[in-house]
């Protein structure tokens, strides 16, 4: 492939049957060259619509012109202006919806492969050692943010680059938020790719402390009153799992994909070395249809399972990646479209025995503009399974709105903050990401955290 | 890391340490727990509260090795560490939270099973602070079982103790003394708190239930993180899904799904694992544990 085509180029993967066994992570990433091939592509356009569509507004053909020249210490500074996380979201960003949805090479033929371009400047980066560089002075102004997921990280990161000094409180002993504890090995390794991403916001000089439950170990006015912070970060994100309220859902056997996913990767259940336990049965079905519910599936399948994903709308609206779901399918997993489950059944030993499930077909369209799933009368038939996993979303956690006085929330539990500065109701607090929107994406958290950095900035200033 | 100021082995399988956890210890009550994690690849491990010195920085815990991460913990010494430690978790104790002239105005009972009288301590001691003594029955399954007699013997009014061979003042079941009490002795009780494996529970708000005793009880289920994240610890309470972790662990005892509760403890519960433990424990096992039928029944 010597002149830059209308496809791009394909990035080398772990075969399907291979992975479908291992924890190591399904995409390998380009070569230099691949990488330089396919920056070729970029045609560096002088209104870059793809910036547009990146909530961190990221310079994209700025990087990709670095990468082309090989200059990668370049595209490594371009992407460290705005992002504190390039080898996370170069593979977990829905790039396809977002700057490569929007690139001019995708009118005609393939996008410029973006994401994987990030991911290869940032993999580069940490083998070469390459840290971010460090810009601002010390300005003694005291900052704390709650929870050290992709809206915390962010934040922390771009409010010390500005000389802020900052603190991150973190519940779980890890940092990393969703990173760590949810988004599974395979598609997100947590040694290579996590931990050095989290030690390079560190080395801005942000400190984590984690083990500290904001609102049960502290509360955030006892941060502003007697540990002297002048603003406060909320990025905690929607950790509060949802269940169908069907029977048979206490069952032995019926897990919140919060909880698998927090076993395998936080706890690292997979391992032999690790103490916790996973339940690792023959059989398992997971309900719904988003990324985390992809997750949980094409963990159980490694696990040794045979694993049935059922989902009550059809393939066209499922809110997956498409990647994802590809991926899934091609490791062997079973998809039932248009089934809704409607009660666990339990063996004598109340352990699952079976999901029953009722087939759907698409009404009218809802509030969310997609078809309604509506039941369809005498459908009912059994999926046979030894466990069901419950991927159907997850909430804010109330512990922090209900010990701030002052900081309010809306009918989800949200809670209420301005989207361009992340101010919320309360003086001097800030919040963002999934804390605000419920459930969303890393990279909108991301978004959320920058915004609310330059938000605290200006209030701190203004003083 | 938290550094262990200070340990001690109350029974070849329990033993108690204090941790310094300064932003623990400012702020726990009685009636909440902590998770601790022993190492790189230790289990979180939800531990109620024993007691706990605002002025030291330091949190007592109580554990019964169970598992391998609680192996492990008996095995580290003062001045050793732990990687870490997490809390105060749930919600205090009732007691502590309502009026105190409300609380002062009733009759209250503790009903403590094995391990149970771990979280019991400082509750007792909490109200005799306030100038409250409450009765407290202690029971265990042998004499070596039976632990913190001295100091529950400070903090408590009348305090009562049995075990279920007899080898320790009296023998029968710690429902057989409430029954005594009322019954035989015409004690009257507005309230009663029991802790211990959940099948005392079970069988102690049966009885309490008799006497029309409203009782509170202690879920010590399955959990991982302990903040509402994974909803391993729900129960069936009344007709209403709670999370143990946030919404408890201390609910009324009269609504709570013992039978579903226990079910559900034994999910990673194997042949191996139970073989195990019949040889590291003997019968000396208290239940409670998740891995086993034990407990006094």
């Amino acid at each position: 492939m010597a002149a830059p085509g209308f496809e791009r180029i394909a990035v080398s993967e772990q075969e399907p049957l291979v992975r479908a066994k291992n924890f190591d992570e399904v995409c390998l990433g380009y070569t230099e060259d691949e990488a330089v091939l396919e920056a070729e592509r970029c045609l560096n356009c002088k209104n870059p619509r793809c910036v547009q569509g990146c909530p961190v507004n990221i310079d994209i053909p700025g990087f990709i012109m670095a990468v082309k020249s090989r200059d990668l210490r370049g595209a490594y500074d371009k992407l460290s202006e705005s992002t504190a996380l390039p080898a996370v979201c170069g593979r977990v960003c829905p790039q396809e919806t977002q700057c490569e949805a929007l690139c001019i090479r995708g009118v005609k033929g393939d996008a410029v492969a973006i994401g994987k371009l990030e991911r290869y400047v940032a993999d580069n980066a940490r083998e070469q050692g390459m840290k971010p560089s460090v810009s601002a002075a010390p300005n003694g102004h005291k900052v704390a943010v709650i929870g050290s997921g992709p809206a915390g990280l962010t934040c922390a990161g771009d409010l010390a680059k500005l000389g802020y000094d900052v603190t991150i409180f973190e519940a779980l002993h890890e940092a990393g938020g969703v990173l760590t504890y949810g988004i599974p090995e395979f598609r997100l390794p947590k040694e290579k790719v996590v931990a050095p991403e989290i030690e390079n916001v560190k080395s801005l000089g942000v400190k984590i402390e984690t083990n500290v439950v904001i609102g049960k170990s502290v509360t955030i006015d006892e941060l502003m009153e007697d540990e002297g912070f002048e603003a406060v970060f909320i990025g905690s994100g929607a950790g509060l799992p949802m269940f169908m309220k069907i029977p048979g859902e206490n069952a032995k056997g019926v897990f919140s994909a919060n909880e698998y996913l927090t076993r395998n990767n936080l706890m690292k259940a997979f391992r032999e070395d690790s103490d916790t336990p996973i339940f690792r049965p023959a059989k398992v079905a997971v309900v719904g249809g988003g990324n985390v519910a992809m997750d949980a599936a094409r963990t159980a399948l490694r696990l040794g399972a045979e694993v049935t994903i059922i989902y009550r709308r059809s393939e066209a609206e499922i809110p997956a990646r498409a990647e994802e779901v590809h991926h899934a399918k091609e490791e062997g997993i079973i998809f039932e479209m248009l089934t809704n489950p409607v009660e666990i059944i339990e063996n004598e030993e109340h352990f699952v025995k079976a999901v029953r499930c009722i087939r759907m077909e698409l009404g009218e369209p809802d509030q969310s503009g997609r078809r309604r799933p509506v039941p369809v009368e005498g459908s009912e038939f059994e999926i046979e399974t030894d466990a069901v996993i419950m991927a159907l979303g997850t909430s804010p956690n109330p512990l922090i709105a209900s010990t701030t006085p002052g900081l309010d929330t809306n009918k989800w539990k949200c809670i209420v903050a301005d989207e361009t500065d992340g101010k919320t109701t309360k003086d001097g607090v800030f919040a963002g990401g999934d804390a605000v929107t419920g459930a969303a994406t890393v990279i909108l958290a991301m978004g959320a955290g920058k915004a609310a950095a330059k938000g605290i900035d200006e209030y701190i200033k203004g003083k | 890391m938290y550094l262990i100021k200070k340990k001690r082995v109350l029974h070849d399988t329990i033993f108690l340490m204090d941790i310094v956890a300064p932003r623990v210890a400012r702020y726990c009550e009685p009636g909440q727990f902590v998770i601790v994690r022993i190492d790189e690849n230790g289990e979180r491990i939800p531990l109620t509260v024993c007691d706990y010195d605002r002025d030291e920085g330091t949190v007592t815990i109580v554990v019964q090795t169970i598992g391998a991460s609680t192996q492990r913990m008996m095995k580290l010494e003062e001045g050793q560490y732990l990687q870490d430690f997490v809390g105060p978790l749930g919600r205090p104790s009732e007691l502590v939270t309502d009026d105190i002239e409300e609380v002062r105005k009733k009759k209250i009972l503790f009903v403590a099973g094995g391990l149970g009288t771990a979280p019991v301590y400082p509750q007792v001691k909490w109200l005799h602070e306030h100038g409250i003594d409450a009765d407290v029955i202690v029971g265990a399954k042998n004499k070596d079982l039976i632990i913190l007699e001295e100091e529950m013997r400070k903090v408590a009014g009348n305090l009562y103790i049995t075990t279920d061979d007899g080898s320790y003042v009296r023998k029968g079941l710690v429902t057989e003394v409430i029954s005594d009490l009322v019954e035989k002795e015409g004690r009257k009780y507005d309230v009663c708190i029991s802790i211990g494996p959940m099948i005392m529970m079970k069988f102690c708000v049966l009885t309490t239930k008799k006497y029309d005793i409203p009782t509170i009880v202690s879920m010590n289920p399955i959990m991982v993180d302990g903040t509402g994240m994974c909803g391993a610890c729900r129960l069936t309470v009344g007709d209403e899904v709670k999370f143990a972790c946030i919404d408890g662990p201390e609910f009324d005892g009269f609504k709570v799904n013992f039978d579903e509760a226990m079910e559900r403890m034994k999910l990673y519960r194997t042949e191996e694992g139970r073989a195990l433990l019949k040889l590291r424990e003997g019968d000396t096992h208290h239940g409670g544990c998740g891995n086993c039928d034990g407990g006094d029944k």
